[in-house]
């Protein structure tokens, strides 16, 4: 059948890495997000134009620039801060940073502005008049948010949610560019070793659409839990 | 002229990252990546549309295969395909003997060819949404007034089709120019490629990278404008009336 020449175990935990790096990315971008789509709605100006010069220019430079600005540009930053340390604390730590780090921070950094404007629609979709009840209930604004603003917005956010999600998996590709080692990476490693780039990089292929599948029937029974109350379910 | 070139050395005298001859490092990027971007999204529309028209038809055994297609190539990543058509592409048989050869030997050509086969994906799914969107009315309409298939087609669904679709569109358009980037890993000289050898040669991450990042960022707010500009003239009757 099909003969991976030993490159097997290597290629299975580079989708180790692959699925790791992705759904911490995911989980720094739902945060990133959270804290965007509230400063987007802010009244006060200084949130909002950050929040607003943070997304558009995300959304406009590519994913593979900010990457390797990121991950080339992190350690000059990084061995600055720690001789800055050294020279006025006399703190001596070496910090690496290291490509899985770098990964994470970019996709998390660039889907944070998608998942802001993904939020702040379902925030504003949220009907005010469940807002004053809260209130009038006398909750905290705390507990509105946790209580009644976040699970009828996650409602509203969940296929704009799994959108994001997709396109942030097959985005974890190009970590393999910045030298971590994923599954695209020892895919392309052993192609280039055995001359055989169909018998290495098309089972990788088909392992995305397998995480795709996955992780849509997730989103549809995530669905179905925020839809409870809602719709004919 | 010669006050704008001497202008310029001055401008670039003293500084070692931005010279003359970076610049034309750059240059030459920007025009691989306009060109690379151009032709595949041209390409790529030119074979979205009959496909979304077969993706759209009520027969399983026409629209089936369009939609593996949209399905494998909107699924994995660009840069997997990529990598299958840079590497694949000299198992073809008799490749290396044809004509051909010194065209394919180059990282321009798979480039185009992933491009071009990922984002006719994408376009061939945002054009059947479109044709899926048509008013039913209007397809009545047209029937009544005994249109064939294909007439109706060609007169009434295609061109609301392309209407409707121009906003999602132009979200693939910036999608493409970034999706772009990876052109260099396959030592393709664009825009990135440029920014990656200027890095490699100086060791300074800073200045080639946020260059070449707002020269990205000046592209896509072109392209916004551009879009904006003929949503503005070919969408005008969908906007709301103010007498």
């Amino acid at each position: 059948m099909l003969d991976l020449q030993g490159y097997g175990p290597r290629l299975i935990e580079g989708a180790g890495v692959t699925v790791q790096l992705a759904v911490l990315s995911l989980l720094l971008a739902i945060v990133l997000g959270l804290f965007t789509a509230t400063a987007k709605m802010s009244r006060h100006w200084l949130l909002h134009r950050v929040a607003t010069v943070y997304t558009t220019l995300i959304r406009g430079v590519p994913d593979l620039v900010l990457m390797m600005l990121l991950f080339y540009g992190g350690q000059i930053g990084v061995n600055a801060i720690s001789d800055i340390l050294y020279d006025h604390y006399d703190i001596d730590i070496y910090i690496n940073f290291n490509a899985f780090a770098a990964g994470v921070l970019t996709i998390g950094f660039i889907f944070g502005a998608y998942m802001g404007e993904t939020f702040r629609g379902a925030f504003m979709a949220v009907d005010n008049g469940q807002i004053e009840a809260g209130k009038a209930y006398g909750m905290s604004s705390a507990l509105v948010f946790r209580r009644i603003r976040f699970p009828q917005m996650m409602r509203h956010a969940l296929p704009g949610l799994s959108n994001n999600w997709m396109v942030l998996l097959k985005t974890t590709a190009l970590v393999s560019v910045i030298g971590l080692t994923d599954m695209v990476r020892v895919a392309a490693e052993a192609s280039r070793a055995t001359h055989e780039p169909f018998v290495f990089l098309i089972p990788v292929a088909v392992a995305y659409l397998l995480i795709a599948s996955v992780s849509e029937w997730i989103f549809a029974r995530l669905q179905k839990r925020y839809d409870i109350g809602f719709g004919e379910h | 002229m010669p006050d704008i070139s001497a202008w310029f050395n001055d401008l670039l005298s003293g500084n070692l990252i931005f010279t003359p001859t970076t610049l034309g490092y750059y240059w030459d990027g920007l025009v691989t990546t306009t060109q690379l971007v151009f032709l595949s999204l041209v390409i790529g529309l030119v074979l979205a549309v009959p496909l979304a028209i077969l993706r759209s038809s009520k027969r399983k055994w026409i629209s089936l295969p369009v939609y593996l297609y949209t399905y494998v190539f909107r699924g994995t990543p660009l840069l997997v395909q990529l990598y299958i058509i840079y590497y694949g592409v000299v198992f073809f048989d008799g490749i290396q003997e044809s004509v051909f050869w010194p065209i394919f030997r180059e990282a321009f050509y798979p480039a185009l060819i992933a491009f071009t086969l990922n984002t006719a994906a994408y376009t061939t799914e945002i054009f059947r949404g479109a044709i899926k969107a048509t008013a039913k009315g209007e397809i009545e309409a047209a029937r009544a007034y005994g249109m064939s298939q294909s007439l109706m087609m060609r007169r009434i669904i295609i061109p609301s089709a392309f209407r409707r679709a121009l906003p999602a569109y132009g979200n693939e358009v910036i999608f493409m120019l970034h999706a772009s980037a990876i052109a260099s890993v396959v030592t393709l000289m664009d825009l990135t490629g440029a920014a990656r050898y200027v890095y490699s040669r100086f060791y300074t991450p800073f200045e080639p990278f946020l260059f070449v990042a707002l020269i990205y960022l000046c592209l896509t707010f072109a392209i916004l404008f551009f879009f904006r500009f003929l949503e503005k003239k070919l969408l005008a009757h969908l906007k709301p009336q103010t007498p």
